[in-house]
Order: C-alpha cells, then structure tokens, then sequence
C-alpha cells in the first residue's frame, strides 16, 4: 500500500498549543490579573487565613458547576439545583428533630438530592419535557415544599460533629470544602475528558440524533446527568447546612444563576457541545477572587450582583463580537 | 414521438403563454442542476413537470419562486422579461407556490395566513380585521371550501391547509400557481377534491404548473406536459398526444451513462430474514431474505416507507409486528445500540443531521460506536482510537487535513465516508445505505459505488435505499419496490429495468402500459 502520499495525520496542532490558545488560558490571565488587584487595593488580601475563607464563596456552587457543565455540555439546564440545595437542607433539619445523628443527616442530603435529580432526569428523559421549563417548576416545587414545612421557623441545632463538613479543616488552612472541590474537580476531569460516558455527552450536546443513531443510549446518559446534578446538589446542601449551622427556606436563593454563571464562564457553551471541566474549575477561582475583593473594598451586595450579571452577558457577547470583527477583518 | 423537438412548441393551439422560461441554467458547486431548460405555462392550462428525482424539477421552481437566482436563460411574464432577484419580485409577478410541506403559520388564523403581508386596513392603519375575514371567507367559497377563517390553521387537516393556500394564491391575484406534489399527503377523497379544485383554477384562466409522480395523476388533470432528465429538458407537448410509455422513456432514456463497477455476484448463506414487519401507520407486510455478499436495492417514490422500514430494522422506531432472523436466529431489535451488537448498522440519508456528529473530530465520529473497543473499563484510549480511526479512513480513501478536524468542514463526499467508516469499525454483518449517494459530486458517487461493490465482495450484506434508477440498476443484484407502505414488487435479472422499476413506484397498471 502506497499511503504514504495519503496519509492523514492525526493532528496538525499539538494539544500544547491549543492549550495556549483556549479560553482556559485567558482564565488563568485573568485570574492572576484580578489576584494582583486584590493585594495590590487591599492590605488584607494577601493573607493565608483569608484566602482560604475566601474560597468558601465558590466551594459549594462550583460542585454544582461540575455537574452543571456536564449537563449543560449534553444540551440540558437544571435551574432547581439551589431549590435541591433547600429542599435536602429541610430534609436534614427534619430528620435532626427526630433525633438522627451525623451520618444518617449527611446520608438523608445526599439522598433528597438523588430524589429530586431523578425526578427532573424522569420527566425530561421521559417524557420528553425541555428540561428549562421542567427545571423552573421543579424550582419553585422543591423550594415551595422548606416553605411549607418551615415557614418562617429555622431548624437548628445539628450535632457538633457536623459542622466539621462545612467548617473543618484537613491540614492547616487548607478546609475540608476545599479539599472536595479539589477532589470532585479532578474527578469530573478525568469523567468528562477522559472516559466513554464524557464522550457520550459531548456527542449527545452535538448532535442528539446522531449519537442515537450512533448506538449511544441518550435517554439513560441524559438521566444519569440529572442524577449526578442532584447528587452534587445534596452534596453542596451537607456543606452549606453544616458551615451555617442552620436550615431557612430561603438557603441558597439565587444560587442557581451564580451556578450556571460558573460554567459559561468557564467557556461551556450554552447551547451545549463543548466546554472543560479546567475551565469549570478556573471560572470558580476567578468569581470567587473577585467576590473576595469587593468584599475587602467594602462594595455593597446589588454591586455584586450587577456585576455578575454584566460578566454573564459579557462573557456569552466577547466571542460573537470577536468573532464579527475577525471576519470583518478577513 | 415529441422527444426531441428543440424547443417547446405543443402541436396545436393558438394561445401564447403566460410564463415562458429559456435556456434557463443553473449551478451548484460541482453540479449543473439546469443545463438551459426551457418550459411554457399557458393561462387556463395544467402542465405537468415530469422527471425523476434530481431531474431538476424542485431547482426550476426555486428559480420560479425568486429563491435561486439563474445563471443564464431569460424568464418572459406575458411577453415582458423579467428577472426574479427575491421572491417578492416573483409574488409581484403573479407567481405563487403551493409546496409539498405547505409554508404557512401555524398559530395564526386562516384569514391571517391567507392575507399575511397583504392584509386589509383601517383608517388608522390597523388591520382589519372583520374586513380580512370576510374576503378570506369570499376566497374559500369561490374555491368551494367550507372552511372558518378566523380558527387557527393548526386545527386544519393537511388537505384543508392546501385549500387555504391556494386561497392565498387567489389573494393576491396569481397568474401562475405551482403545485408541487399536492397529493403527496392526501386521501383519495381529498385527491378528488382537488382536482375539482384544479378545474376551477383552470376555468379562472390560471396557468397551472403541476409536479407529480403519478402517472394517473398527470393524465386525469394535465393539459400539456414537460419532461426534464438530468437538468436538462427532454422534451414537451399535449397529454393527449404522448402515451404513459412515451413519458417514460423520455424521463429515464440515459443521455450520460454513469459508470458502475463490474460485480460477480455469488450469494451466500441467508444472513438477514425479514418477515411481515408492520408498523401502525408507515409500512406493513415488509418481508425478504438478504444473502451473505448481495446488493439488495429498495427503490421507491419519496414517501413510499422505504426509510421509515430502514429505521424500524435499525432499533430507531418499534415495528407493531413482524420479526427478524439474523444468521439463522430469531433477533429482537429494540434500540440502535442493540441493532449495532447484533450486526445491523445504517448510514442515514441526512448526513448533516443523523449522521454525523458534525462538531466532533473525524477520529471521535469513527469511534462512536466501538468505544468499548478502543476503550478499558469505559477509559478512553486515545491511541487505539487514532490507530482504529486511521485504519478505517484510509480504507474509505478518505480525504482531510487531519483525523483531529471537525467533521463539518469535510465536504458532503468525505463526511459521508466518515459515516461509513464509523459502521465499519463495528464489523457489521448487514449495512443498510440510505440514499448513499445523494447531494454529492460524481467523483465521490463513483467512489461509494466502487467501495459498496468491495464490501459486498467481502462478505458483507448490503441494503440500498436509493431513488435514482441508475443507481438501484447499476449496483443491485436484486431490487425491491416499495410504494405507499407495501412492498409491491421483487425484481431481478431482465426485470430488473427502468421501466419496471417507475411502473411499480408509481402505480402504472400492465393495462395502461
């Protein structure tokens, strides 16, 4: 055979230098940017003991992002997740009042949020329900169930041992939630890039039709995401509920934006087919850095928020103004 | 015999037509789709555009429509000539379409569809709206349907929507009306109905322009006929004076002979049986064997079930009875993915939309379906990957910069290899091609063709959905015939010919022949 001629190489880029010119990239330009900022506006900044209580402000929703991208990634959108976060957070309180003790609490988080993943996973795979519109019932739904069992009570005292989730430590400043975040960081990694089931859901959010007719069982996939948006949600319910102690109805309000926020700023694309975790995992650095100075700079909450609100419409605008001025140029 | 006159000139008839089209060419990348055609449409007359599919009949109307514009030929309304650079131009000109899937909306009402863009107003310039609905009312009765104009066209049956269009047609005050496979979706009844409706547009002085598979269809309503082959016309004249077997001739007599591979055929055992697999409302009473090596063409009109079958073997849709033997071994087919363990795989005909997962590598595609293969324990290996992605490529002779390229910058010959080479890799025993060789240039046709005929060589089971004639000739060793859901005729050997293949698709009684 005389392919020689013919041969199709395997790449013509080498992953390095995609790797240079990736929006992961410009993430860890911009992060170590806003990093710089900080020290340089606040003299409080550059301390080991702030920095780590910084990252309580992206731990619990980036284990959301996780889970997110990946569903985002297949071409779907879970709004309730911060309703699950409530709705286990209830649940938790519930069983301490009956007495239960640590691991049956943690056990009875993670379970609530399996529930409520598969009963999103069921109607959308099911019945065949856009999953945006399913997601924004089930929000109010999960949430609407804390408001009746609470109303305006709060269930508090949890047993000392569990506030060891959301306030331990494992070695020095280093904290237990930031050590899961760490760990389910490189965990989704090696699931999305690295395993058959993450290839399916690239498929599936490229082309749901193809990949059917490719023998990939997209139902089940699809299920299996809504499963581990829920799971990850009970998960992030745990901590959250252990580092305040306390369970209101209103646990979590608004999360969900911030989650999905986290992913699209991590480059996942909204209308699904690409993203990375690394990106995932960046972006969550990158809001919580800045969440951190602001706070240190005194900025007021509504500040916050319309900030987060313009990095969402500017970070899904950049690459299509880009991309208009790139082909003007052409 | 009207042949090969030069130009359209029917035999008779003092009338001057409305719409005159000359020399009209038009290209694609690759492909001539008219070559300078030329066709007539005379006020108060039904021509009927013969073809077979890929003759050019859906190009002429786009260019008709205002959608293409030609590269060459001069369009005449009423004498005047004219050029169509949108389709406003051609609505202003008198010229309306009513298509096979009919444009309309949905969620609003008949009245609103029938003036949408044109609409009645009031002093203040709002529509009016009492106003709208009794003209749309006037339309319907004048072309004798009882249908309310202010429900919404949802709740309308396919017939009835066909009614408000040609309403539509009426509202603006068309000359020429272009009915494209209006009975494509009808009942008989319905049929009927429209071709009372037909009379009446024709009694209006409407040239009518009518584009229909069916032979007893154009006979019934036709007044002249045009015949175009390959993008090129044929020839043209009265109804009265051309036999079903003239118009036959004229669609499928080859002008350029396409070149297939020579193929000795020796079939082996049975590999695949089929037997009475129904489905509720797509086909039914589907049943054949397919042997070890063999070419088993399917050919049909469009619409006939051939790939609603293909699907329901493929595991996508359930079959309402029947069963499968794969090798000898009652085989239950309930998914893609279990179709694919069993041996059965399918090239789907829309390549952009179920083919290919067109935002992915070429590498990824190919190995879709044969993950666990390449993979341990659900872990990808890219190296196996690569190594299975390059050795099935290469086979396929498949033209790209790179394995790590998006499929959807290939072009439709080379994406179409790379949905092969993705069944391949699964090592199938029976490989179902939907219309393999559509919307691509020659060169890759040839290719398909040649690398169809080795695997066949190989042992390979090969099913081929095909439309154009030449293909299910030149490649089957046997063809079966499909028409409205049925399987309606089993053919090789010598009749395994043109004229058999377009007499059984379209229904053509042995009698009228």
């Amino acid at each position: 055979m005389s392919l020689s001629d013919r041969h199709i190489p395997d790449r013509l880029t080498s992953p390095l230098q995609r790797l240079f010119r990736s929006w992961e990239a410009l993430l860890v330009v911009v992060a170590v940017a806003i990093f710089i900022t900080n020290s340089l506006a606040s003299p409080y900044f550059l301390n080991a003991w702030n920095l780590s209580d910084a990252t309580f402000n992206f731990t619990e929703k980036a284990m959301i992002a996780f889970a997110m991208a990946l569903l985002i990634i297949s071409g779907e959108i879970d709004l309730s997740v911060a309703s699950i976060i409530a709705l286990a957070s209830t649940a938790m309180g519930y069983a301490v009042q009956l007495g239960a003790g640590t691991p049956e609490i943690v056990v009875i988080g993670l379970l609530t949020g399996l529930i409520c993943g598969a009963f999103n996973g069921a109607l959308v795979t099911g019945l065949n329900l856009p999953s945006i519109v399913v997601t924004i019932g089930t929000m109010s739904l999960f949430r609407g169930i804390s408001y009746i069992v609470l109303g305006d009570q709060a269930y508090t005292g949890y047993p000392s041992d569990f506030a060891w989730f959301g306030q331990g430590y494992v070695f020095w400043v280093i904290s237990f939630e930031f050590t899961l975040f760490l760990a389910l960081g490189a965990i989704y990694t090696v699931v999305l890039h690295k395993t058959n089931f993450g290839r399916a859901v690239y498929a599936i959010g490229n082309n749901p039709t193809a990949a059917l007719f490719s023998g990939i069982r997209v139902a089940r996939v699809k299920f299996i995401l809504f499963l581990l948006t829920g799971l990850m949600s009970g998960i992030a319910a745990v901590c959250l509920t252990s580092r305040l102690g306390s369970t209101r109805p209103s646990i979590a309000f608004g999360w969900e934006l911030e989650v999905v926020t986290m992913v699209v700023l991590g480059g996942v694309n909204i209308l699904g087919g690409s993203g990375t975790i690394p990106g995932v995992i960046l972006a969550a650095f990158v809001m919580g850095l800045v969440t951190f100075g602001f706070g240190l700079l005194n900025v007021p909450g509504i500040v916050m928020s319309i900030f987060i609100g313009l990095l969402l419409i500017g970070v899904i605008a950049l690459p299509r103004i880009w991309s208009r001025i790139a082909a003007r140029r052409a | 015999m009207p042949v090969s006159s030069d130009a359209p000139r029917p035999g008779s008839g003092s009338d001057t037509p409305v719409l005159s089209l000359r020399n009209i060419t038009k290209t694609f990348p690759g492909v001539k789709a008219l070559s300078e055609v030329s066709l007539d449409l005379y006020p108060g007359q039904v021509t009927a555009l013969v073809g077979e599919n890929g003759a050019g009949k859906s190009t002429i109307v786009k260019v008709l429509t205002g959608i293409y514009r030609t590269d060459g030929g001069t369009i005449e309304v009423a004498g005047d000539q004219v050029e169509f650079a949108t389709a406003q131009d051609a609505a202003e000109a008198g010229i309306t379409a009513i298509h096979q899937e009919t444009v309309l909306f949905d969620e609003l009402s008949v009245a609103e569809n029938i003036f949408i863009g044109h609409a009645p107003r009031t002093r203040f310039g709002l529509i009016d709206r009492s106003e709208m609905n009794r003209a749309a009312r006037a339309l319907l009765t004048r072309i004798g349907a009882t249908i309310d104009p202010s429900i919404r066209l949802r709740d309308l049956g396919i017939a009835n929507k066909h009614l408000v269009a040609i309403a539509r047609a009426l509202s603006i005050d068309a000359r020429v009306v272009i009915m494209d496979e209006p009975t494509a979706a009808l009942s008989h009844k319905e049929i009927n109905e429209l071709y009372e409706l037909v009379d009446r547009l024709k009694a209006d002085g409407k040239a009518i322009l009518f584009i229909s598979h069916k032979f007893d269809e154009i006979f019934r309503i036709a007044d002249r006929y045009t015949v175009f082959r390959d993008g090129q016309y044929v020839g043209a004249g009265r109804i009265s004076e051309v036999s079903e077997d003239e118009l036959v001739t004229m669609m499928v007599g080859r002008s350029v002979d396409q070149i297939f591979p020579a193929r000795s055929h020796q079939a082996g055992d049975v590999v695949l049986e089929v037997s009475d697999y129904r489905h509720p409302t797509e086909f039914e009473n589907i049943g054949f064997t397919l042997r070890r090596g063999e070419i088993l063409g399917f050919y049909g009109l469009v619409g006939a079930g051939r790939s609603e079958f293909m699907q329901a073997l493929f595991g996508i849709t359930r079959p309402s009875g029947g069963s499968v033997r794969i090798e000898g071994r009652p085989a239950t087919i309930h998914s893609p993915a279990s179709a694919i363990a069993q041996g059965i795989v399918y090239v789907p005909e829309d390549r952009g939309k179920q083919g290919a997962v067109t935002g992915l590598p070429i590498f990824q595609n190919v190995t879709l379906p044969s993950l666990t293969q390449t993979s341990r324990r659900g872990f990808i290996r890219l190296a196996e990957e690569f190594a299975m992605a390059r050795e099935y490529t290469s086979r396929l002779d498949l033209r790209a910069a790179s394995l790590d390229q998006n499929v959807g910058n290939l072009s439709g010959g080379n994406q179409q290899k790379v949905v092969i080479a993705k069944w391949l890799a699964t090592q199938p025993k029976v490989i179902i091609l939907d219309e393999p060789t559509k919307g691509i240039d020659i060169g890759s046709k040839a290719a398909v063709h040649e690398f169809m005929a080795e695997l066949a060589a190989q042992g390979l089971s090969v099913i081929m959905v095909s439309s154009e004639i030449p293909e299910i000739m030149g490649m089957s060793d046997r063809a079966i015939v499909m028409r409205e859901g049925r399987m309606v005729a089993e053919l090789h050997g010598p009749d395994l010919n043109a004229k058999t293949l377009v007499r059984h698709a379209a229904g053509i009684t042995e009698a009228a022949a």
